[in-house]
């Protein structure tokens, strides 16, 4: 069954191109709390702190929190892109993520041989690639457009490809970030069937979004992050309806993170 | 029964299991050669987008640099042009291929930083689409030692064959170069420009333009330099009639010193690269 485990989950930027001595104690003094130098005398950010979950089948998750509470960062810990510092991460399951929709898109290829080219990321075979082309190419309904350089593609056309490309897949964890909200209203209602589906498909979701009706409508459970730790962690209504009440949080907010 | 066929991802920063990780990451990234040769095929169609002879300005420039150097160095250093020609297009050709290549290795992790990023691919995939685009790359270079062999009239042998293993060497230094320079270089973004210097200076001091024998007694030396062994490797067979053992022992023992070092900086840093780029 699928799961995601964490147990004392733990993230750590380093700044290494923080050299300026200056700089480097301007920022430890605005934000000590999340900024601090470690044992080798680097300028490190906590991008995710001692977090512990887990994910169990048919759990769909929302990450909510404000900027630089380490939404993102969690995301791709959990695709495997920034291996944990600290602590321990399980996830069985297969992945499929929605986390950046122009990653690995080549703006001088036409759009399909970047669907041929996105199949390749994905480690596809050739049966694969051509059922991944047929499938983008018709949802995307480009067109004629399949065959020039997205260089040329509009800013909208180059969301519906890639919106395209993204979710033909059925992966058992889908990992997702808010892009997908943009595009044009009648791509739109063809995107959310597909998301719906694709949702559905999972079995387990995570999303990180600031859209409360996202989470509301799609989500059974939300964990609330701030300057990297978890403040709560429970079903959507208990963790929006605190959030909407303006509880007060336990830590400052940060003052430099990454997203 | 579901539960066992689970791809499961596991990470546990008190027991890394580097090692293991690390060799996982070479097989997937080899395995998944395919997308690396995509890649490096894009690269260079891009490079040369819009080029009306596109990559055979490499062929034509290394042209032109061999006739050019050709003609001045066999005068200057007294050479007879159809023993000097030949050993002169060998030498170049594998030099420039070196000389690109390096550049590129310190890069090579660094450019991709979007799709590090963003997408958990193997990071030696990265690696190997920088050896294929300079393979691509230097093989608009074989009609011109085609021609210049068939012109001057010295076709070698079938101990020319002997050229391949060296190669083969080349080709798995410059993978083991694209890991440890990518790497490094990723963190430290001064170390380009180092080996840029170095890269100049090996120029000189690696007998690409002038021959070995004119060191005199002085020849041995040359085995302190690493570029040397593995330039002769590929030279060697094609035009001298084949290489010495010292030289293949000095290319093999460099090329495990340089592969025991990416290894063991690959082994240890692998996962902290997203970090750096």
């Amino acid at each position: 069954m699928a799961s995601i485990v964490a147990d004392g989950l733990t993230i750590e930027f380093p700044l290494y191109h923080v050299a300026a001595r200056s700089l480097k104690k301007r920022l430890l003094a605005k934000a000590a709390l999340r900024v601090r130098t470690d044992e080798s005398n680097r300028v490190v950010v906590a991008a995710l702190r001692d977090l512990n979950f887990t994910i169990g089948r048919g759990e769909r998750v929302a990450l909510v929190g404000s900027n630089g509470a380490g939404k993102t960062t969690l995301l791709r810990t959990l695709a495997g892109i920034y291996e944990p510092v600290g602590g321990e991460l399980t996830v069985k399951g297969e992945i499929g993520s929605l986390i950046d929709p122009g990653a690995g898109m080549d703006p001088d290829s036409t759009g399909r041989e970047n669907i041929r080219l996105r199949g390749l990321y994905r480690g596809m075979d050739d049966a694969g690639i051509a059922a991944l082309e047929a499938d983008a190419a018709t949802f995307s309904g480009l067109g004629e457009f399949l065959d020039v350089p997205t260089r040329g593609y509009s800013a909208g056309m180059s969301i519906r490809l890639a919106f395209a490309m993204a979710t033909a897949m059925s992966p058992q964890i889908l990992l997702m970030d808010e892009w997908f909200m943009a595009g044009d209203a009648d791509f739109m209602g063809k995107a959310e069937e597909r998301l719906a589906s694709l949702v559905k498909g999972a079995d387990i979701m995570v999303i990180a979004t600031h859209d409360f009706g996202i989470v509301r409508r799609w989500c059974t459970r939300a964990i609330r992050l701030n300057a990297g730790r978890i403040v709560a962690d429970g079903p959507v209504e208990e963790v929006l309806g605190a959030m909407e009440a303006g509880t007060p949080l336990p830590a400052p907010e940060p003052a430099k993170a990454e997203g | 029964m579901q539960t066992l066929a689970l791809p499961t991802y596991h990470a546990d920063a008190s027991n890394p299991r580097r090692a293991a990780r690390a060799m996982a990451d070479l097989a997937a990234g080899l395995s998944s050669w395919r997308l690396a040769w995509a890649l490096a095929r894009l690269d260079l169609r891009n490079r040369y987008r819009g080029s009306v002879i596109g990559p055979f300005w490499v062929t034509l420039s290394t042209a032109i640099m061999v006739v050019g150097l050709g003609l001045l160095y066999s005068t200057l250093l007294k050479q007879d042009l159809t023993v000097f020609l030949p050993h002169l297009a060998v030498s170049l050709i594998v030099w420039n291929t070196i000389a690109n290549l390096v550049p590129e290795a310190t890069n090579c992790l660094v450019s991709a930083e979007g799709v590090i990023r963003q997408l958990p691919l193997p990071l030696t995939t990265h690696a190997l689409r920088c050896v294929f685009r300079n393979i691509f790359s230097a093989a608009h270079n074989l009609p011109l030692i085609v021609v210049v062999f068939l012109t001057i009239g010295r076709v070698p042998g079938v101990e020319g064959f002997l050229a391949i293993p060296g190669l083969l060497l080349l080709g798995l230094n410059a993978f083991a170069a694209c890991i440890f320079l990518g790497m490094i270089c990723a963190r430290f973004r001064d170390i380009g420009q180092i080996v840029t210097n170095i890269m100049q200076l090996a120029f000189f001091m690696t007998p690409v333009i002038w021959r070995v024998e004119l060191l005199g007694e002085n020849a041995w030396r040359l085995y302190f330099n690493p570029f040397y062994p593995l330039l002769e490797t590929i030279r060697g067979p094609l035009v001298d009639g084949g290489v010495s053992v010292g030289v293949w022992i000095a290319a093999l023992g460099y090329s495990a010193l340089l592969c025991g070092v990416a290894a063991a900086f690959f082994i240890r840093f692998r996962s902290r690269v997203a970090f750096w780029v």
